[in-house]
């Protein structure tokens, strides 16, 4: 394959980023966000040629003929840093099913937030540097799926990170978006500690940091290790949590959850984008791509299902109980990655039953649809927090009357992320559920609860926002237009807007059709999916009942929700604030560490290491006031002190040497 | 009577001497710079004799000595040059009067 396409497939948003970044300012806000929304078209374009080159060419580079196994291929690799005959830092392009999906995932999605930011930040002060960041963001994040190592992995990582951060806190101005972005940054960072290491132990053992070897001969990895344990686990168990824990920080997973819904405080867009569709499930595609290692350490593999599901279900509950539609949609992200995570926990190898790779080829299923609908839900609530001018539920109601187009799109998403038949959520749901079930029967009923209640969570918003009860409109834009604001009445975005919207809804119900198993799967063979009927219909079953218990509650105004809120009140009061992780996570960081540990530190570095320091000088300088008298001025006084010193040296000589 | 290194080096100590006391009691700066010269000429002539008795066959001595005079020269231009200056600045040399370079 020719190496033109994949490198301006990096080059041109890393371009856009500098160009928008430097002489963004000199452009009008038009000129920024048509530039930025061509070069990510273009990208857009190359990338569904290469990923459809490598899905559809059948050339021997991708697809082994013989066997019709899908190959992974790299496309070129530059060594960048040698530190030793095998261990080098190298910077390269791979192409495999799994990272061929994402060069369509993310640039879909990235190319429709940009068309979509040219309505909703419309007039927003610093318009082409959020044209910056996204290029900037959309560059790292591709550089992370096509990284054909784990260190340029882990750089790109970051990357994501830094242009995470810089989003999140693109409302400078505002203390909450400030607080949140070093949330977020801190939080993540403090996870990628764990991945650093993880990646340190794994290549201190098997020499080298390559994916490929690694990947196609899991086995060496394990030889390797030659038997190496430490605190009980084997070392390649260590290893792969710890380098899972990078993927907890990243995707939330409990208990580093807590800087997402907090990063909602960025602009919705920007949500759609990284909170959402693309840079949280960074953490599972790091252990798909090492699924081949997770698959020999089942303690791992346990582990990750263990974090999943408790993270799908807390997430699923607390996302029942908020107010703010962003943070419901934050913790609903969260339960849907968690999915994908259990998804491939449960793909163990023991699966006699059933292929071993369902897990896999679901958990990206998942991956996939849920990044289409989840970005435009997302891109609705942005719709109804532009029109609206909250992030509240309390401020919408009715607004299918005003907002239709955003109305029929979001209830499209909330159809497919609550599993509905046909569209995209029912498909990839079903697998993971028949994945659970064929590990074991617990994980199973565990994840069916959990997405009976995604059903719920979603309709509970989709009622409050779209049905319940109309607050007056009317009375608001007299009230703004009293105050000599702008103000109209709920409507629909602008074109720009819109399009996106229609666009990923269609998206949403035809995605389940594709038949994800002949592109993407753990070894590269073909996997025909079939629907299995009994979980189907089980899961699709209390999904309508728990949309049909939603809607009892919530499509008119009425006091059964108050009522039943008062009736397990501590419940309720709990998970509105989301189980107090954070305030557990302050209270550790206040009273503990700061206190406990940092305090003392401080105390000694204030006076121990600084007295010292400061005793030097205040010596020093007392004993220079004590005899600065000799500096009188008077030169033969100087005369007759350097004299007198002469003879005295004179004397003791002489006396030393008689 | 043979003339022993002692018979220069006491004219030469002599020299010194007074070279020091007229530095630490005349106030005339003029009258100290001549005074300082009184101390190099007389460490120069230490240097010659020193190298004609106890050397001869080398000539460290000779060229320390030269080294001195020139120093002396180069020194004596500086020195007057500053006590021109002050003369400027208090129209007198007294060298009590410039007593500012203090603590």
């Amino acid at each position: 394959m020719e190496i033109t396409l994949p490198v301006i497939i990096l080059a041109l948003p890393l371009f856009m980023f500098l160009l928008l970044g430097l002489t963004g300012m000199k452009m009008s806000h038009k000129a920024a966000g048509w530039l930025g929304c061509l070069g990510m078209g273009t990208v857009l374009v190359l990338s569904y040629i290469t990923a459809f080159t490598y899905y559809f060419s059948g050339s021997a580079d991708f697809i082994d003929p013989a066997t019709h196994t899908r190959l992974q291929y790299i496309v070129f690799e530059q060594t960048w840093l040698q530190f030793t005959p095998n261990l080098a830092i190298k910077l390269g392009f791979l192409l495999d099913p799994i990272s061929a999906m994402m060069l369509i995932v993310i640039p879909t999605i990235s190319f429709l937030v940009h068309v979509y930011s040219l309505g909703y930040m419309e007039g927003e002060k610093g318009f082409q540097r959020y044209y910056a960041f996204l290029s900037l963001f959309t560059f790292s994040m591709l550089g992370l799926v096509v990284a054909t190592n784990i260190f340029q992995m882990y750089i790109f990582w970051e990357l994501v990170g830094a242009s995470s951060f810089l989003l999140i806190g693109f409302f400078y101005t505002l203390p909450s978006a400030i607080s949140a972005c070093k949330k977020a940054f801190i939080v993540t960072r403090f996870a990628d500690l764990g991945f650093l290491i993880g990646i340190l132990v794994l290549s201190f053992y098997t020499q080298q940091l390559d994916f490929l070897p690694m990947t196609q001969n899991p086995q060496g990895v394990l030889a390797s290790m030659g038997g190496a344990t430490f605190m009980g686990a084997s070392v390649l168990t260590w290893a792969l949590v710890l380098i899972f824990t990078g993927g907890m920080g990243k995707s939330a997973m409990l208990p580093l959850h807590i800087w997402l819904p907090d990063a909602m405080e960025g602009p919705t867009p920007v949500s759609a984008l990284i909170h959402a569709a693309t840079m949280v499930v960074a953490g599972v595609y790091l252990v798909a791509r090492l699924f081949p290692l997770y698959m020999l350490e089942d303690a791992a593999l346990t582990f990750v299902t263990v974090v999943g599901a408790a993270t799908a279900f807390y997430a699923a509950v607390v996302a029942c109980t908020q107010i703010d539609i962003k943070r419901i949609l934050a913790f609903s992200t969260i339960s849907q990655i968690a999915f994908m995570m259990v998804s491939l926990g449960v793909a163990s190898r023991h699966n006699v039953a059933i292929h071993e790779g369902l897990g896999y080829m679901a958990s990206m299923f998942h991956l996939f649809t849920h990044a289409m609908f989840k970005a435009l839900l997302f891109l609705g609530a942005g719709a109804l927090i532009h029109a609206v001018h909250s992030n509240n539920y309390t401020a919408m109601g009715g607004l299918r009357k005003y907002m239709p187009i955003t109305h029929w799109t979001f209830l499209i998403g909330c159809l497919a992320i609550a599993g509905i038949f046909p569209f995209a959520g029912f498909f990839s749901k079903d697998e993971i559920l028949t994945a659970c079930f064929a590990n074991h029967w617990f994980w199973g009923v565990w994840m069916m609860m959990v997405a009976a209640m995604t059903a719920f969570y979603m309709f509970r918003m989709y009622f409050l926002v779209f049905w319940w009860d109309e607050p007056d409109y009317a009375a608001k834009v007299k009230e703004a237009e009293a105050h000599g604001h702008h103000a109209a009445m709920p409507h629909d975005g602008p074109l720009p807007m819109s399009l996106p919207l229609l666009i990923l809804a269609a998206v949403s119900t035809v995605a389940g059709f594709i038949s994800f198993g002949e592109f993407v799967t753990f070894d590269g063979h073909e996997y025909h999916i079939h629907i299995d009927l009994t979980v189907a219909s089980c899961s699709m079953g209390i999904a309508i009942l728990s949309i049909c218990f939603a809607g009892w509650l919530y499509m008119k105004k009425n006091d059964k929700p108050t009522r039943m809120a008062d009736s397990c009140r501590w419940l309720w009061t709990a998970a509105l604030h989301r189980f107090y992780w954070d305030e557990i996570y302050l209270f550790v960081t206040r009273r503990i560490i700061f206190d406990g540990i940092c305090k003392p530190i401080a105390w000694f570095d204030r006076h121990i290491i600084d007295g010292t320091m400061d005793g030097f000088a205040y010596v020093t300088n007392a004993a220079s006031n004590a005899i600065k008298g000799l500096q009188s001025g008077k030169v033969q006084l100087y005369l007759l002190w350097y004299l007198a010193g002469a003879v005295l040296l004179g004397a003791i000589t002489a006396i030393c040497l008689l | 009577m043979d003339i022993t290194i002692l018979c220069y080096l006491i004219p030469a100590l002599v020299m010194f001497c007074c070279g020091v006391y007229g530095f630490m009691t005349r106030r005339n700066m003029i009258a100290m710079l001549i005074s300082l010269e009184l101390m190099l000429n007389a460490v120069d002539l230490n240097f010659v004799l020193f190298n004609r008795y106890l050397y001869p066959g080398s000539n460290e001595g000779w060229f320390f000595t030269l080294f001195g005079i020139a120093i002396a020269a180069a020194e004596t231009a500086l020195a007057i040059a500053i006590i021109v200056n002050l003369f400027h600045a208090s129209k007198n040399i007294d060298v009590r009067d410039v007593a500012h370079m203090k603590h």
